[in-house]
């Protein structure tokens, strides 16, 4: 398969990079943030996403979805990095769907994923308990109760938490934390009683939640139980490629912003872009900005080809966005000197949300090390 | 699709039927690989009979129309041989300077009798070609060339020196820029053309370079008599040649990595220093090192498919070989300063047959040109400002 778009593919992106810039270029997320807004995204925006079939873009045709693939769902990331449009299209239509889709019972496919489909229902998948991406030091409990489980611990970074009407979590049923073994996954109602969501306000002014379970009683479980962590990794490979997609998305548009300083902003009485020093440093950021597309786009066709090599592709892809993505925002704020520092230019909500996307999923640091051991070394 | 299978799997019974096992062994020396010429030798019978059947098809380079010795497969089919061919570990069959450079450059601005005449040489590994284009005086500004070439009825005579002439001293034929016109602004009095290296006035003197090999030459010309019809392209007209040519020779150049065989840099280095009880390389940082290299190594390999691709779709950008180009080497270099530290003391011999003649080293000391030959890093990422980002004054 040739590692370009094809023309759907290409159509599609037309398509979403047409809606976003219209109706969600920055200067709606300053809006969102400066409002303290309650929900961290508009509603209005994401029922026009699904009027053009977004959030169900990975639910097969039989549950009202049009059964495409991660390379689309890159594309409509890329998309969003580029306007740093606050959306619940990652935590819904990428890894929600994805892990009832794969995990789900006949009965609970049905269940939801028309509703998520449709634009009806916001779900969020709650893994991450430490300060960093370690899905396999999952610790949190889940007891076996009557017909059921009881789940105790506290998730954090949980995306777009606070507003889920469905949550997916990763406990463990038997093992220690470490361990493949032992990890299931649950739907749970955030509604249910012993669950407590607090919104977390992050760099970035997107969407997070710190979720405390106290005892919370909960029956529906994705998947096997104690088996589950096949079925997670399966779903957080799907979730990076897609969140690399947004990387590369915001680090191209802090590139392009930054080129175009340097064609524009004159000291010593010439363009700073004729300065060898920056044009050496912006040819090479181009070179790493052009090798982590190709490595994005590979990893996602990778996914959808369900090849084994595919875990690997996306740890380079996810490790790539994350010191490629790096780089360009902290270019982006030194090349546009004092300008870049400022509140009012949109340069540093670049860094900002970087710097959580490096977070999301699993570092530039964790990803070098899986790859290591895909490797045998 | 259907077709697209077959040919795969053809190919791939033919690979496997065809390749000798020896040639599907990680290079290590340089006779391992096969230049051809009028003097060559084969190292080994595998050699010799890999490259015939490989020649017979047409796959020294599979992507030539026919009629010039080529495969006459299209850009898919010619992917798709490469990568069974790296799924065996395949050696190139044949290596030069006029597959990689001359051919592409004759295919697009050779007359038909030029091309008649030298692609079906280079297809068959008949005739080594070498690159005279740098001179003392004009290396990174290359257009500054002052090598002569003074009409004198229907030929020309040519006078003056080159440098750094890879294999000049085995070189049947060199492709050479020289100045036909003194007066016109440096880019305009340039040309491109052809001739024999037996021909009366050329000479040659091999340097020797710190890897302790001497690949390359100085090259003089005194009275040097060449027909005006070996000039390709128009005359004066040689830099738009020189520049096509830099462009595949870039890409070929950005790949050099590559052939490192199959096995990962971690296990290797695993392999010399060892493991700890985990199975993970005992050298933290190292592995560390390692696996940000992998993560550069795996990008670059998908940004050169993706290059091809998009060439295949009418979609690249001219100057993206020297993007490449530039991130290709530098990785290149870092493999080898990473081979060094996980070879440690080892990788310090430089004559013991235990090393293959410090091997290693010697390996990593030839690294180091390859961000200077073909256009250094810093003039790559000059192209690439003013080319690609149309920076001004670049
Ligand atoms: C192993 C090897 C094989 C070679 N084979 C061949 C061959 O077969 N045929 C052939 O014709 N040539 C060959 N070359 C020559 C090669 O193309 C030149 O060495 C190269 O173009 C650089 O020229 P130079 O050596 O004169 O360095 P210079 O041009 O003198 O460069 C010196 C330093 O200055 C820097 N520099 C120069 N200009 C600029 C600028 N504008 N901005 C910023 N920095 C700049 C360079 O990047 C470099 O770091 C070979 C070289 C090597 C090392």
């Amino acid at each position: 398969m040739a590692l370009i778009l094809n023309e759907e593919q290409s159509m599609l992106r037309d398509s979403a990079r047409g809606l976003i810039g219209s109706k969600a270029p920055i200067a709606h997320l300053r809006k969102l943030r400066d409002e303290r807004d309650a929900t961290g995204f508009s509603r209005e925006l994401w029922r026009a996403f699904a009027e053009m079939g977004f959030p169900g873009l990975l639910v097969a045709e039989e549950h009202g979805g049009s059964g495409l693939g991660a390379v689309e769902a890159g594309v409509i990331m890329e998309e969003i990095g580029r306007t740093l449009m606050p959306s619940p299209f990652l935590s819904t239509a990428v890894l929600a769907a994805t892990a009832l889709t794969r995990g789900g019972s006949a009965a609970q496919r049905q269940e939801y994923l028309p509703r998520l489909a449709g634009g009806d229902l916001i779900a969020a998948l709650a893994v991450d308990e430490g300060a960093k991406h370690r899905p396999l030091h999952t610790a949190m409990k889940a007891v076996r109760s009557g017909n059921g489980f009881r789940l105790s611990g506290t998730k954090g970074f949980v995306v777009d938490g606070h507003v889920a009407d469905l949550l997916v979590v990763a406990a463990r049923t038997a093992g220690a934390p470490g361990e493949a073994a032992g990890l299931t996954l649950f739907v749970v109602d955030p509604r249910a009683k012993g669950v407590e969501i607090e919104r977390t306000v992050m760099v970035d002014a997107h969407n997070a939640a710190r979720i405390t379970f106290h005892d919370a009683e909960v029956s529906g479980v994705l998947g096997e139980v104690d088996h589950g962590a096949g079925l997670l990794e399966g779903v957080l490979n799907v979730g990076r490629g897609a969140v690399a997609a947004e990387m590369l998305g915001a680090a191209e548009e802090a590139f392009t912003r930054t080129v175009g300083y340097l064609k524009e902003r004159k000291q010593f009485g010439k363009l700073i872009g004729e300065f060898q020093a920056l044009q050496h440093r912006a040819a090479h950021l181009y070179v790493e900005i052009e090798l982590t597309r190709a490595t994005v786009l590979k990893a996602l066709q990778l996914l959808d080809a369900g090849a084994a090599e595919a875990g690997a592709a996306v740890a380079v892809a996810k490790a790539k966005a994350g010191t490629v993505g790096t780089l360009a925002v902290q270019e982006a704020v030194q090349m546009h000197g004092g300008m870049g520092m400022t509140d009012q230019f949109d340069v540093g909500l670049f860094m900002k949300r970087m710097r959580v996307c490096q977070e999301l999923l699993g570092d530039a640091n964790f990803h070098a090390d899986q790859l290591a051991r895909l490797k045998s070394y | 699709m259907a077709n697209v299978d077959q040919f795969r799997s053809d190919v791939r019974a033919w690979l496997e039927a065809n390749c000798p096992a020896e040639m599907r062994q990680p290079m290590t020396r340089e006779e391992d690989t096969f230049w051809g010429g009028r003097n060559t030798t084969f190292a080994s019978q595998p050699q010799r009979v890999w490259f015939e059947r490989m020649r017979d098809k047409g796959w020294t380079v599979p992507h030539w129309p026919k009629e010039y010795g080529g495969g006459g497969l299209d850009g898919e089919e010619t992917k798709i041989l490469r990568q069974e061919m790296a799924a065996i570990s395949a050696r190139l069959p044949l290596v030069s300077f006029g597959i990689s450079m001359l051919g592409p450059a004759l295919l697009k601005y050779g007359t038909e009798a030029q091309k008649r005449e030298h692609l079906p040489k280079i297809a068959a590994g008949l005739i080594r070609w070498c690159q005279g284009y740098s001179e003392p005086n004009a290396g990174s500004d290359l257009a500054s060339l002052q090598t002569r070439a003074e009409p004198d009825g229907t030929d020309f005579i040519i006078n003056g020196q080159k440098i750094w002439t890879s294999y000049a001293n085995y070189a049947d034929w060199i492709f050479c820029l020289v100045r036909t016109d003194s007066a016109a602004k440096k880019h305009d009095g340039i040309s491109f053309i052809l001739f024999d290296m037996r021909s009366p006035g050329v000479s040659t003197k091999p340097i020797l370079l710190i890897s302790g090999k001497s690949p390359f030459c100085e090259t003089f010309f005194d009275n040097v008599r060449v027909p005006q019809a070996n000039v390709v392209g128009q005359i004066n007209r040689g830099w738009d040649v020189a520049k096509y040519l830099l462009q595949h020779e870039r890409a070929m150049i950005s790949g050099m990595g590559e052939r490192g065989g199959n096995r990962p840099l971690g296990q290797v280095a695993a392999g010399l220093i060892g493991a700890d009880a985990g199975g993970r390389l005992d050298d933290s940082m190292l592995r560390g090192q390692i696996a940000g290299f992998e993560i550069d190594e795996a990008a670059l390999a998908c940004a050169a498919e993706r290059a091809t691709d998009l060439a295949k779709a009418g979609q690249a950008h001219p100057a993206f070989s020297s993007a490449l180009k530039y991130y290709g080497t530098e990785l290149n270099k870092r493999r080898h300063e990473l081979l060094m530290s996980a070879g440690g003391i080892d990788a310090l011999e430089w004559e013991s047959e235990r090393s293959t003649e410090g091997a290693a080293a010697r390996a990593w000391l030839r690294t180091k040109a390859n961000s200077i030959e073909g256009g250094t890093s810093e003039v790559m990422l000059g192209i690439v400002a003013k080319r690609i980002l149309d920076l001004p004054g670049a």
